[in-house]
């Protein structure tokens, strides 16, 4: 934690983003905020701000949280140029007062990328993170009753390094550190972790495909491997999942056995 | 199997060819550091020696660098395609973006990939003006080395760096070669999918040293003759 104060309240000023709705041209609003509590996360400043635009009749600040716990993925704001705010594998949610400085001026954003269109204020439209999901971030399960839950022996390592990928909770980090809004972090996270497992195997060439298909479709940008994602995320997901990714791809796209559009199998 | 278009259209296949061009070119310039060491001879008969062996290949030179012309030609296409789609994906850029420092390799030279290959890609066309298609036999820049006549390339080389502002100018442009070489070998690995956790670190490292031999490799050639032949002519 890069705790900045240990004062008990500090002076703020605010620069935040406004922009009424997606077509709309925004512009930065500034605020200021006297004897915030240091020991207040940075949502709770965020609700008294917005308490106090209540008050004066104006329209509040519109920005996104769920679990306030850093584990939902909803809470997205770029501070001070960085997504999620200077502390580092943590969410905004889980950022504190006592790590800005008394006076200090902070730029609150929302995620950049023309694939995650304004949707007012600071809250984005991520959908295309869950239709890269939908395009092939699942398994085939068989009917029937549950099986054994020890029915596959994975060996630990591999069960470690897909958990550790499945530790993405999807919220767009990635996209908005990487100086090109590309999405490999992300769609390589969710390759990898089904790609690692047994389970994930039968659908391995048919799910490469189709979420980088889709994540291209969505106009992220490229990986230019700047690791500034693996940087920002705020479960520290390894770029190494977007080494795995590439090597799927290619395998996928270049294997005799697999056609798009026909299901893995068919042809066997 | 998805076609060969859609594969190197996409943003991965992209920079598969990118990744794959690049290893190629890093071999060239390795290759073409060792062969210009022979510069670093008291005499001009190493490199003339040397010269005339590439043209004694014929065709092969003529296909050898038809080969290396493609390979940059793709390598520039790809980083275009490259540079743009990313432009295109951020419409709407941050007030002040801050790297999150950690793991990051994000650098002024790493997110400058472009602008450290165009500044190349200009050094390349005046080096090639200036000793492939500089002056030849036919203009009287012959030298004989065990009794044959061959193309006085040295006398061509010297003739240029016996002269400050190309010294400086070749200078200068290696720098660029190595921030090129420090962001890009190290992520030809990686674009290529062949990174694996435990090499990534010695590999980044790898790219450093290599960055820095092939700079500090060319830089001297023209300080070396600049000072041991600057006088003379």
């Amino acid at each position: 934690m890069s705790a900045k104060t240990t004062a008990k309240h500090i002076n703020i000023r605010l620069k935040i983003w406004r922009q009424e709705s997606p077509k709309v041209q925004g512009n930065f609003e500034e605020f200021s905020l006297d004897q915030v509590l240091t020991s207040m996360s940075f949502l709770e400043m965020l609700d008294v701000l917005n308490e106090k635009i209540l008050k004066s009749g104006k329209r509040p600040i519109e920005f996104e949280s769920d679990c306030r716990e850093g584990i939902c993925g909803t809470c997205s704001l770029v501070v001070s140029g960085q997504a999620h705010g200077p502390v580092k594998g943590a969410t905004t949610c889980q950022l504190y007062m006592r790590s800005f400085q008394n006076n200090e001026l902070i730029t609150i954003e929302p995620w950049r990328a023309d694939a995650f269109p304004v949707v007012r204020d600071l809250v984005t439209d991520r959908r295309a993170l869950d239709r890269i999901m939908m395009a092939g971030g699942y398994t085939g399960a068989k009917t029937g009753p549950h099986a054994d839950a020890n029915a596959i022996l994975i060996p630990k390592d591999l069960a470690e390094r897909a958990m550790d990928a499945a530790a993405c909770i999807g919220c767009g980090a990635c996209v908005a550190a990487c100086p090109n809004a590309s999405a490999s972090l992300f769609t390589s996270a969710k390759i990898a972790q089904l790609t690692l497992l047994p389970q994930g195997h039968p659908q391995r060439k048919e799910r490469a495909l189709k979420m980088v298909g889709q994540m291209d479709k969505e106009g992220f940008g490229s990986c230019s491997n700047l690791q500034e994602c693996e940087a920002a995320c705020p479960k520290k997901i390894s770029i190494q999942n977007i080494a795995i990714m590439k090597r799927e791809y290619f395998k996928a796209a270049i294997a005799a056995d697999y056609r798009e559009g026909k299901s893995e199998g068919d042809g066997a | 199997m998805i076609p060969l278009k859609q594969l190197f259209t996409s943003t991965l296949g992209r920079k598969y060819l990118m990744g794959a061009s690049g290893f190629a070119l890093v071999l060239f310039i390795v290759i073409h550091l060792l062969g210009n060491l022979t510069l670093y001879a008291s005499s001009g008969d190493p490199i003339n020696t040397y010269a005339a062996k590439l043209d004694g290949l014929g065709v092969g030179k003529l296909i050898l660098e038809i080969g290396l012309a493609l390979t940059i030609i793709l390598h520039i296409i790809t980083a275009v395609q490259v540079t743009l789609s990313s432009k295109g994906a951020r419409s709407v850029g941050y007030d002040s973006p801050k790297s999150k420092g950690g793991p990051t390799k994000n650098t002024v030279t790493s997110r400058n990939m472009i602008i450290t290959g165009f500044v190349l890609f200009v050094f390349m066309g005046i080096h090639l003006w200036q000793f492939r298609f500089g002056p030849e036999i036919e203009d009287g820049y012959t030298s004989m080395v065990s009794g044959v006549m061959v193309h006085d390339l040295y006398r061509v080389v010297v003739e240029t760096f016996v002269q400050i502002k190309w010294v400086i100018f070749y200078v200068g442009s290696m720098f660029f070669l190595g921030f090129h070489f420090r962001h890009g070998f190290w992520s030809a690995f990686q674009s290529l999918g062949i990174m694996n956790p435990r090499w990534s670190k010695p590999i980044y490292f790898l790219g450093l040293v290599i960055a820095i031999l092939l700079t500090v490799g060319f830089l001297f050639m023209p300080i070396y003759i600049y000072t041991t032949q600057g006088g003379v002519h």
